[in-house]
């Protein structure tokens, strides 16, 4: 039982940062360098979640297969693949590596 | 009309959210599996994705369990992972529709991922419909949450090899969506770049070796934006 105050207190602490921004900066308007910022904020957010973590997504000492999942992946969407196409072929890529090591 | 057009919104939310759901799939059964192997009641299990709702915490919750840590040291972590939400809703609150009231704002804050927030950052509309964010959260919550199951109660049966190939999808899903922009505009290039290297720094670096990895990312993330706010100052070149 106590585990689900443990869940309810998680969620809580969860929501919270989800939540605030988005209620109490509704028709605030920013300066125009912080405007730039939160502009800017989604592509480096990518960048420092794909990097280095992608290492590891495929398991402990699968590197190898995580590189290649990567390799097909960067050149799908260099050629302006469909986003789903870009997500089976970085796990196809993977999976190929995966089996072959 | 107005009722078309919201309806129209929301299944381009939910269209534009299945390379979410896809990618959601793997990693739900993986929790599941997880959290089963470590004794967690199916219930809890359940109740986590359904209440939590974060993929990262939900795991960091499951593995501190099973080291026996405190709820308050387990809280605390999982407020420390998700600070980084903070930055993306404040950047999302500028890009959400005016008259979108508090209510509506606190119920799609529900459904702000990593994830939902940069498949919606990224769609190129000025301002976004809460319909359209609807849709998006409606897709991939219902992924995380189907997927959890399947893990708890299927996923047996799927081959290591498998399970472990799928864990790139989300990355690949990043990669996707990022790369279009980088190839498009300087600032974006530049930007990516230096929180990957930043990122790297923190993670990589001994004298970084106490900074969590929600910290690396939350720090890189903000330092990459401000450089990049600095030297790309408003009305320079369009993003």
């Amino acid at each position: 039982m106590t585990l689900v105050y443990l869940v309810i207190a998680m969620a809580i602490v969860t929501y919270i940062p989800r939540m605030l921004p988005l209620v109490l900066l509704q028709n605030v308007s920013l300066p125009s360098c912080v405007n730039r910022f939160m502009e800017f904020i989604p592509y480096a957010a990518l960048g420092a979640l794909i990097f280095p973590g992608v290492l590891h997504s495929t398991g402990d000492n699968h590197l190898e297969s995580a590189i290649m999942g990567c390799i097909v992946a960067i050149l799908l969407a260099l050629f302006r693949c469909n986003l789903i196409l870009v997500v089976l072929g970085g796990i196809t890529g993977a999976f190929i590596v995966n089996v072959l090591i | 009309m107005n009722h078309i057009t919201n309806r129209l919104q929301f299944w381009a939310g939910m269209k534009v959210g299945v390379p979410v759901a896809v990618g959601y799939i793997p990693i739900a059964i993986a929790f599941g599996l997880l959290a089963r192997a470590a004794g967690i009641p199916n219930s809890i299990t359940i109740l986590m994705s359904f209440l939590i709702y974060a993929g990262a915490s939900q795991f960091i919750g499951v593995n501190l369990l099973v080291l026996g840590a405190s709820y308050s040291e387990i809280i605390l972590a999982t407020f420390i992972l998700n600070l980084r939400h903070f930055l993306m809703t404040t950047a999302l609150s500028q890009k959400l529709e005016d008259q979108v009231s508090k209510t509506w704002r606190s119920l799609l804050a529900f459904g702000i991922t990593d994830e939902t927030f940069t498949v919606s950052a990224l769609q190129n509309e000025k301002k976004m419909s809460k319909y359209f964010i609807l849709g998006l959260n409606t897709i991939a919550f219902s992924s995380w949450n189907i997927g959890t199951w399947l893990g708890l109660f299927f996923a047996l049966s799927i081959p290591d090899v498998v399970k472990a190939s799928m864990g790139i999808a989300l990355y690949a899903m990043f990669i996707g969506l990022l790369i279009p922009d980088m190839k498009k505009s300087r600032p974006v290039l530049v930007i990516s770049c230096l929180a990957i290297v930043t990122n790297s720094l923190f993670s990589w670096l001994p004298i970084f070796a106490d900074l969590s990895n929600g910290w690396s990312i939350i720090l890189a993330t903000i330092i990459s934006a401000t450089i990049g706010a600095y030297i790309y100052p408003e009305g320079e070149e369009e993003v």
